[in-house]
């Protein structure tokens, strides 16, 4: 039996409340409440059935949200999870290791809008005759190549590059959790393997990774759920221009823009049904925790 | 010695690929720092790469970018604007949040179990299924567009996180601390003060630096419940709004973005160590 502290029955609502009223205000409620007006119109007078989800699966835009946001979990995720294992892995065997991850995990500090802004100016265009002032395309033109409108160029590679900056954003994150994981495994163990002949790059397949599965998955979670939501990246580079479109921004665009708060509704509830999966894979995480405790 | 020296150079590569990939992720920021301080005529002329050839001609530098964008474009506002919004905004979920963890680690009540797991469910609710009804009440009470308002929507989407976290840490207490001041005749609400929460410092920073730059480079919360008003917008949506309006004027872009970036940045130099434990705190142990 875990110890507790003895108190009156109020006590412990007295200690929680606060948090709970908040909660429920915040989120618990308006939950509920946006899932209701998805099947309401535009200012949620009337009824309109599964309309606003019809238009979702349908409309032209909101379809190709969908195809860059897919994109987006396709690219974001294995990218930013193998980069921070690869740059755990090797910053370990240096030692100037802290600075290092430093460097990396910095972009964690400052707002994605100050890194739209330091990544636009990367990618910035001018025509040839022009000096190319974006870093980018000044090493192209040293290389006798023309320069590229990057955050133009639909839809392959302006989505790439603004996936791009979501790693350089994200991949510190998963580097320093990768790296506490990969820090925790045995030395004996990489020594061993090591006094038995095996190479490096065999240790990092056969015993490496498979110990940091669990991490791995914890991390690769994780970051789903952040892509799936990414939103202030595409809002200040390219607003959702030239095919870049994302859920989350749709939805800002339907709320704010057009004042549809029922279609709005709708791609919010969508957006929960993917991100669903996840939040059941966090509450059985906890329940393992708990049985451990 | 010899085996040393084949160490390096066996090392050569690994040292290469390291330096690579650190400088690919320095150099964009370095490019933002040069130039904000370059002069408009300089920045259309050239990349900012070329004041490396003579990097300590001081007359090629100018603070005139800061001037126009703190004074003349509003950034000094700004600043001043998302000040006033984080400051309380990370005060007033830690102190909420640490009662609530408290009361679940150490405290029984019927339903403390199923309360815990709506918790952590609530973690990763997208902020996006809260919005419109939240901003419908925000208008009706009048605080839509208030930095009250903001204060409390940052504290109602911050204490799933922060709660967990605190938790997490408050739970891992030993038991015996309680045991003995209970035994002693403590109240609990003693027991908060004098023992939880000093011995929860180290938990309490990780969640403050937190809370203070998820508010401090919040746009989207920012964006539907403040709007851009000058008055009372943040740096990231005025920002936001002058890459649309000054797209082409790298000089005052880069300088405002950099007003924006200055204090995380020495937030994060500083204490670094308790925003990783924080991070690991939160997704490893969950």
């Amino acid at each position: 039996m875990k110890f507790v502290i003895h108190t009156k029955k109020i006590t412990p609502w007295l200690y929680i409340s606060p948090a709970a009223f908040l909660l429920f205000f915040f989120l618990v409620y308006p939950s509920i409440n946006t899932v209701y007006i998805s099947f309401f119109n535009y200012n949620s007078e009337i009824f309109i059935g599964i309309k606003n989800y019809l238009y979702c699966f349908t409309n032209e835009i909101m379809l190709s949200s969908f195809r860059n946001n897919a994109l987006w979990v396709i690219l974001f995720v294995p990218l930013t999870v193998s980069l921070g294992l690869i740059i755990a892995v090797l910053a370990d065997r240096v030692k100037y290791e802290s600075m290092v991850k430093s460097i990396i995990f910095m972009p964690m500090a400052i707002s994605f809008v100050g890194a739209g802004v330091i990544w636009k100016f990367v990618y910035a265009y001018r025509p040839v005759s022009a000096a190319q002032t974006g870093i980018l395309n000044a090493v192209r033109s040293f290389f006798q190549l023309e320069p590229l409108p990057w955050l133009i160029i639909r839809p392959w590679l302006n989505n790439f590059c603004l996936v791009m900056v979501g790693v350089w954003i994200w991949t510190g994150f998963c580097m320093v959790i990768l790296s506490a994981s990969y820090k925790g495994i045995p030395h004996e163990l990489l020594e061993a393997a090591r006094v038995d002949g095996a190479t490096e790059f065999k240790i990092f397949w056969k015993i490496i990774l498979p110990l940091m599965k669990p991490t791995v998955a914890v991390v690769a979670t994780t970051m789903t759920i952040n892509v799936l939501k990414v939103f202030d990246i595409v809002y200040v580079m390219t607003n959702g221009n030239f095919n870049t479109e994302v859920v989350a921004n749709r939805m800002y665009k339907e709320m704010f823009i057009f004042r549809n708060y029922g279609r709005a509704s709708a791609i919010a509830v969508i957006l929960l049904m993917l991100i669903i999966p996840m939040i059941i894979i966090n509450i059985q995480r906890f329940r393992e925790q708990e049985a451990i405790r | 010695m010899i085996k040393k020296l084949v160490s390096v150079f066996s090392h050569g590569p690994l040292h290469l690929v390291i330096i690579f990939v650190a400088l690919i992720w320095i150099l964009p920021s370095v490019g933002l720092l040069i130039t904000s301080f370059r002069s408009s005529a300089d920045v259309a002329a050239s990349g900012w790469w070329t004041v490396f050839e003579h990097p300590f001609n001081f007359t090629r530098y100018t603070l005139e970018n800061y001037q126009e964008v703190i004074l003349k474009i509003g950034i000094g506002r700004a600043f001043l604007n998302t000040l006033l919004i984080t400051i309380p905004a990370t005060i007033i979920p830690i102190l909420i949040a640490s009662f609530a963890a408290y009361a679940f680690a150490w405290m029984e009540f019927p339903g403390r179990r199923f309360l815990f797991v709506i918790l952590v469910g609530l973690l990763v609710v997208p902020l996006q299924m809260t919005m419109i009804p939240v901003l419908r009440i925000f208008n009706k009470l009048g605080i839509a567009g208030t930095f009250p308002g903001i204060w409390f929507a940052h504290t109602g989407y911050g204490l799933p996180l922060i709660i967990y976290l605190l938790y997490n840490f408050i739970s891992g207490l030993p038991s015996e601390l309680f045991d003995s001041s209970s035994i002693d005749g403590a109240t609990p609400f003693q027991i908060f003060t004098r023992m939880v929460i000093p011995l929860s410092l180290p938990a309490l920073a990780s969640v403050t630096i937190f809370q203070f730059l998820w508010v401090w480079n919040d746009l989207l919360i920012a964006l539907v419940y403040l709007g851009g008003t000058p008055a009372v917008a943040p740096l990231t949506v005025r920002i936001s709004a002058l890459v649309g309006s000054y797209g082409q004027d790298w000089e005052l872009l880069t300088a405002a973005a950099f007003v924006s970036m200055a204090l995380p940045l020495v937030l994060f130099l500083g204490l670094q160590r308790y925003f990783v434990k924080g991070i690991l705190a939160g997704s490893v142990k969950g």
